[in-house]
């Protein structure tokens, strides 16, 4: 199979963005850049005049809602759901139903992926079994089923004992450890504790919920070696403590979630539910150190913070709600957004979710030359189009941009030399 | 700090009140218009017959997911002076506790042709979610929402004081006790703010005060003494017993010891200092039983003046939502005739 894509700007991150003629792809591999398109014969040809050409988005956090919450989603759509927006790679939280605490799960994942799937998808094991924080799940077969790394998807440790022996074990069987930092018996609350929680009347959490669990994890990383994630941080203080551990050269890493990059607790003053999710928007002053954070790398991902519901989990009281927003799919119009406030440049959004991604998952990093694997996404910036359930892929449309009118779109995915998406108007 | 609730969903494009959601976002001739209004409902309930047919043919709607009796009673006799019909509903022995939605729910109400639903629910937001969700042409009154909002409660405070301090400019109010979790400290701080007295003043321990709380526009007291010296207005609010459970306080004798309102204390504020409370009273815990009774002690007329703000925000939503809706009906017309 051969595939021509002509025009279009490229971007790598060693040389940010070129004009190119067309990137020939032969099998699952780009063949040549501005090669010979009259001998290459292609079978497809994809004009992609005045579009981007964007090395293929990893997102360590995509919850897939399969096995248990069909409702939700499941890996069919959700994946369809990713490769419309650009992502050819992602990691799915082990919080199903049953837990993806076991080989049998992991499996089952890994097949429907495989049958249903459009995109690769790194299932991340349950560190601890049933998620419940008490006791070692089993890691080795965890790793022979496919499993990327170790998680703990919003369920904390019972206690540090128990988080020491899950990074010991880790360690031992080379598993990094991703953990939503969170001290559950200060974690009350369903938005950030601050001004806005005190004008509206909801419960707030606290920053120090977050920033005390960063505390001790990263002591449990440096005590024992383990390699420690730190997923979707949310406080400036956590930037902080970051940054400090690795001048310290402790084995951490860190993401955030897209949504906490664009919004603040602010946009919860109309007791909006889209806007409830989980670690909270906080102050904008948490916002601009997290920015700060992926601008000099402390923060070495960005993530969508995938989580989509049925309409009805939304129809209530805030705190009634389910949190959470379901991104993946409009990731790339939010990094544009998040470029033209003058935030966060492209680039560094685009290397945060190739390079930054690649890094935390200690693979090679995604990259358009000749050779490499031809996982990439087209982006047309000036489709215009309104954001509708009707008109997204995913299952949930709980997204702040419903009903707008949006600029910008992918038009096509391809994973490993393959068409998977094609944008139909 | 000014927020952006309301303007846009409780009131017409006219800057008429439709929903009665919070008292933040409206502004101070909005707030008098209600008391002026309260003001001229009060004669009604000296009358003999104690009826005016302001909501003659309309339904009203008391839907009350958490327990009350004097709210929901006042607002039930408000709304019958109006001469409306009312319906009661009480959550706990309704379809919801049978796994029926909220939304469902209302649904079925408004199929039964009601004109404005009275909530109360323990969450805060749920009267911005039922305003939210209902069709046009039916008016929200929050009763009480979670920790957000009591606005009619304040109102009725407002009322009080306007009636025994004549304005509010120059006036120094103090809030004691439990902030946190207070809907109506929430509610009053915004409305004292907006009336444009000179100072609202918190005192409490920490515990029981809210992150950034002085940015609602307040100075915070840790000490009942300091604080309640040159005060006119004294607001007690009411200590629940849970609060003794989660280490928010060591116990009730150590909380009245330190923020008790006792005769020896009541003496630190101006000799014609007011005395409110919410209600219901825990006498010995937040208050000494003479100074509630005493004569600087305004509860009672509290209560009174409940009836005339209630029937004051019921008929002004009501007269919103037809405007609202007669703008429509016109709008349709003139698009027919075009």
């Amino acid at each position: 199979m051969k595939t021509a894509i002509t025009k279009g700007r490229i971007f790598n991150s060693e040389t940010g963005w070129t004009e190119c003629e067309n990137i020939l792809i032969e099998n699952d591999r780009i063949f040549a850049i501005d090669g010979c398109l009259e001998t290459f014969s292609a079978d497809e040809v994809i004009v992609a005049d005045n579009q981007w050409i964007i090395p293929g988005l990893i997102d360590l956090n995509v919850s897939l809602r399969e096995p248990g919450f069909p409702e939700k989603g499941s890996i069919a759509s959700e994946t369809k759901a990713a490769v419309a927006g650009g992502v050819t790679t992602l990691c799915c939280p082990p919080d199903t139903l049953p837990v993806n605490d076991s080989k049998a799960v992991s499996n089952l994942i890994e097949e429907q992926a495989s049958r249903y799937g459009h995109c690769r998808v790194l299932p991340l094991g349950a560190v601890t079994k049933g998620l419940k924080g008490e006791s070692l799940s089993e890691y080795s077969a965890l790793k022979k089923a496919g499993c990327i790394a170790l998680s703990s998807a919003f369920n904390p440790f019972k206690n540090l004992s128990v988080a020491k022996r899950c990074f010991e074990y880790a360690k031992t069987h080379g598993l990094s450890v991703f953990v939503n930092p969170l001290e559950p018996s200060l974690h009350k609350g369903v938005v950030h504790a601050g001004q806005i929680s005190t004008t509206i009347g909801l419960q707030g959490i606290p920053s120090v919920a977050e920033t005390i669990a960063v505390a001790q994890l990263i002591q449990l990383a440096h005590t024992t070696g383990a390699h420690l994630h730190l997923s979707q941080i949310s406080a400036a203080e956590s930037v902080n403590l970051v940054a400090d551990a690795k001048t310290r050269d402790i084995p951490v890493t860190a993401d955030v979630s897209i949504h906490n990059l664009l919004y603040t607790d602010r946009d919860t003053l109309n007791f909006n539910s889209l806007f409830h999710c989980q670690p909270p928007l906080r102050a904008e002053s948490d916002r601009q150190a997290l920015i700060s954070g992926v601008t000099n790398g402390t923060i070495d991902a960005i993530t969508s913070a995938h989580q989509p519901h049925e309409a009805a989990a939304k129809l209530m009281p805030f705190a009634e709600t389910e949190p959470g927003i379901s991104g993946v799919e409009l990731i790339l119009t939010l990094a544009v957004q998040l470029h033209d406030q003058d935030d966060l440049p492209l680039d560094t959004f685009i290397r945060a979710m190739t390079d930054g991604a690649a890094r935390v998952l200690r693979r090679p990093s995604p990259s358009l030359v000749p050779g490499e694997t031809a996982d990439l996404c087209i982006y047309d910036p000036s489709h215009r189009w309104l954001c509708t359930p009707e008109t997204l892929v995913s299952t949930g449309s709980n997204t702040p941009l419903l009903n707008q009118e949006l600029s910008g779109r992918v038009r096509s995915t391809l994973v490993a030399g393959r068409t998977v998406y094609r944008l139909v108007e | 700090m000014q927020d952006s609730i309301g303007p846009s969903i409780q009131l017409t494009e006219t800057g008429k009140l439709k929903h009665f959601l919070t008292v933040s976002g409206l502004n101070k001739d909005l707030l008098t218009e209600i008391l002026d209004t309260a003001d001229s409902f009060i004669e009604v309930g000296e009358r003999n017959i104690k009826k005016v047919p302001l909501l003659r043919g309309k339904t009203v709607v008391n839907l009350f997911f958490e327990a009350s009796t004097r709210t929901r009673s006042t607002f039930e006799l408000a709304a019958k002076r109006l001469s409306a019909d009312v319906l009661n509903i009480n959550i706990s022995t309704s379809a919801t506790s049978k796994g029926e939605s909220l939304s469902d729910m209302l649904r079925n109400l408004e199929a039964m042709a009601s004109d404005m639903f009275i909530v109360r629910h323990s969450q805060s937001g749920a009267a911005h979610f039922i305003a939210e969700s209902v069709t046009p042409g039916v008016a929200i009154v929050n009763a009480g929402d979670g920790w957000h909002a009591h606005p009619t409660q304040a109102m009725l405070d407002m009322l009080t004081i306007r009636q025994h301090k004549k304005h509010f400019e120059g006036l120094k109010v103090a809030i004691i006790g439990d902030i946190l979790h207070s809907r109506v400290a929430r509610s009053q701080i915004r409305a004292l703010n907006t009336l444009g007295v000179e100072e609202v003043r918190v005192i409490a321990p920490n515990t029981l005060l809210p992150e950034f709380v002085e940015t609602l526009g307040v100075t915070v007291y840790n000490n009942l003494e300091e604080g309640l010296r040159d005060i006119d207005v004294i607001i007690m609010l009411r200590l629940q017993r849970e609060r003794m459970q989660g280490a928010l306080l060591p116990s009730e004798q150590e909380y009245y010891q330190l923020y008790g309102l006792t005769r020896e204390r009541l003496k630190i504020a101006k000799p014609d200092a007011i005395v409110m409370h919410p209600g219901p009273i825990n006498r010995g815990v937040e208050i000494e039983s003479e100074v509630a009774d005493g004569n600087q002690s305004v509860i009672l007329n509290q209560v009174t003046n409940g009836i005339a703000v209630r029937m004051a925000v019921l008929s002004m939503a009501m007269s919103g939502q037809t405007e609202t809706q007669n703008a429509r009906k016109n709008e349709r017309l003139d698009r027919d005739k075009a």
